[in-house]
């Protein structure tokens, strides 16, 4: 039984839920509902109260929840609705989906399009294979940002942190000014994939050390933490006997990188790329079922929540175009990962585009004075130079319409590759 | 006198050589591959700037307010500010940007909310 049927179904109400909503209403769409688990609309941002996003989009360095509230102001003042607090059971091919709230109890709702925005999660600690006992004490950077910026709660006193994300980092200074020691971030990799502010601003800031190249290989505590063993690693990552360095602590912070949440995807039958672990999708963000699109950490995980905003309302836009009945036409161009690009996106386009194309992808390493090139059959279509690039930060690469029509005249697949200096 | 220091504004992060005199004035900068590196490594040999974000307790109200300085503070003035803060009540309503704090500790510099609080 359907209890409620709308044009465009948005599931989740962070900024990339809330830019694709935007996008849709703006082109006309009325029936537009989103879903939101959470009590607030805002997603991640609302944790996030360091500044620096949102220097691409308004040229300003925001702090999360006053990026995320120029989108909640928007969707208000457009009439968008949210409905907060009900978690997604499932979605279906056919666009049904099941969810329920404590509100409105057990639903199931018809959607003409449905655009996935349920973002990303951090890797939990089972995933990482860490040894030691199962005692309280250890979470996810993310986890301690929420208890400290959102409940009020400090996790605890004497910190280690391994991982030097961003997250990471950010948590490192956070605990500090609430008055937390944070003895070591440890970073299994030589390098850390956090940005070079962070390094700084974060920890050098209050004197934190950072072991590179090393990681936890114990954790004490029957009840409670108690302390964590720390070695340096070989080349193989492999910790090296006798480097042990034991710290008297009572928490341990995983930043260990984030994985799309794509359980719902899953379900519908969404083809998933196993490089991103995020949908398959077009120059439209249309995934491989018609008429349901993704966007935002859900997709990829993206460094700056400015390209998650650009990226919905293009996904916004096309659920709107669905919607209305535009077709997209022309033969499908597959997108390759080339030499030194890992997990491009959008994976295939339309022979027929007819609009700017922007892909994303991480660079496999570190590459210094090289050039992105984006080649068809055996045509180079554009190239771009770059002081560097690097793990730690997406890269991004734009078609221009005309440029696209060069394409069209060629056969074969679009590769996108990192050209180094001297080859 | 020599300062080493790493660039933040982008992810080349350049190693800059800062070259300051005996009490600490800018004399030159080596190493930066742009005008913004070379900007940041004066300003950080003299004197660094930082924006502080906190959050501080709602009376009558289980969620924190995030607040932050209107624009960044001296780097030494961080302990003192968290320590002003760790002192400051509030209750609602509050609405984004409202001063919480003027001119804290004489910088010329509000804190401000950085979100709103219904009653």
């Amino acid at each position: 039984m359907i209890d409620l049927n709308v044009d465009i179904l948005i599931i989740g109400a962070g900024p990339a839920g809330l830019a694709a909503a935007i996008a849709a209403k703006e082109q006309g769409i009325d029936s537009i509902l989103i879903l939101e688990r959470e009590d607030m609309p805002g997603g991640i941002l609302r944790q996030c109260i360091h500044n620096g996003f949102g220097l691409h989009r308004f040229n300003e360095e925001l702090t999360g929840p006053e990026y995320a509230q120029r989108d909640i102001d928007r969707v208000n003042e457009l009439g968008i609705k949210i409905r907060c607090g009900t978690t997604v059971l499932s979605v279906s091919e056919d666009k049904l989906v099941t969810c329920v709230s404590s509100e409105e109890g057990f639903r199931t709702i018809k959607a003409k399009a449905i655009i996935l925005a349920m973002g990303c999660r951090e890797r939990p600690r089972g995933a990482l294979c860490t040894p030691g006992t199962r005692c309280a004490g250890i979470y996810s950077a993310g986890t301690a940002q929420r208890f400290v910026n959102l409940e009020g709660y400090m996790p605890g006193r004497r910190v280690v942190i391994l991982g030097s994300g961003d997250i990471g980092l950010i948590m490192a200074r956070r605990m500090t000014l609430q008055g937390a020691k944070v003895l070591a971030c440890v970073e299994i990799m030589p390098y850390s994939s956090g940005l070079n502010r962070n390094i700084v601003q974060c920890l050098e800031d209050y004197d934190i050390p950072l072991y590179l190249s090393h990681t936890v290989t114990d954790i004490k505590g029957r009840e409670r933490v108690e302390g964590v063993t720390v070695a340096r690693v070989d080349e193989n990552r492999k910790p090296i006997p006798g480097t042990e360095i034991d710290f008297r602590c009572d928490t341990l912070l995983l930043s260990c990188g984030l994985i799309p949440e794509n359980e719902l995807s899953l379900g519908a039958g969404v083809e998933l790329s196993p490089v991103t672990s995020g949908a398959v999708v077009d120059e439209d963000l249309e995934t491989s079922i018609t008429g349901i699109y993704a966007c935002g950490n859900v997709l990829h995980v993206h460094d700056l929540v400015d390209h998650v905003s650009s990226e919905s309302f293009r996904a916004g836009k096309a659920a709107a175009e669905y919607v209305k009945g535009i077709k997209r036409e022309g033969r499908i161009i597959h997108v390759k990962d080339g030499f030194g690009v890992r997990g491009v996106v959008p994976q295939r386009i339309h022979g027929g585009c007819r609009e700017d194309v922007t892909f994303m992808f991480r660079p496999a390493s570190v590459y210094r004075n090289s050039t992105a090139v984006v080649t068809c059959g055996n045509n180079v279509i554009k190239r771009k130079k770059a002081m560097i690039f690097t793990p730690g930060e997406m890269a991004t690469l734009t078609l221009k319409a005309s440029e696209l029509e060069a394409v069209q005249e060629v056969d074969g697949d679009i590769t996108v590759s990192i050209e180094q200096e001297g080859m | 006198m020599e300062k080493l220091i790493t660039c933040i504004n982008c992810p080349v992060g350049c190693r800059m050589t800062v070259t300051l005199t005996e009490d600490g004035e800018f004399i030159s900068v080596t190493g930066n591959t742009c005008k913004r590196g070379a900007d940041y490594a004066k300003q950080e040999c003299t004197l660094p700037l930082r924006m502080i974000t906190a959050v501080i307790p709602v009376d009558g109200s289980d969620m924190p307010l995030s607040v932050k300085t209107a624009s960044p503070v001296p780097k030494r003035l961080i302990k003192e500010i968290m320590k002003e803060l760790s002192e400051v009540k509030v209750s609602a309503p509050i609405s984004l940007g409202q001063v919480i704090i003027p001119d804290i500790l004489n910088t010329g510099v509000d804190i401000i909310a950085t979100r709103s609080v219904e009653k």
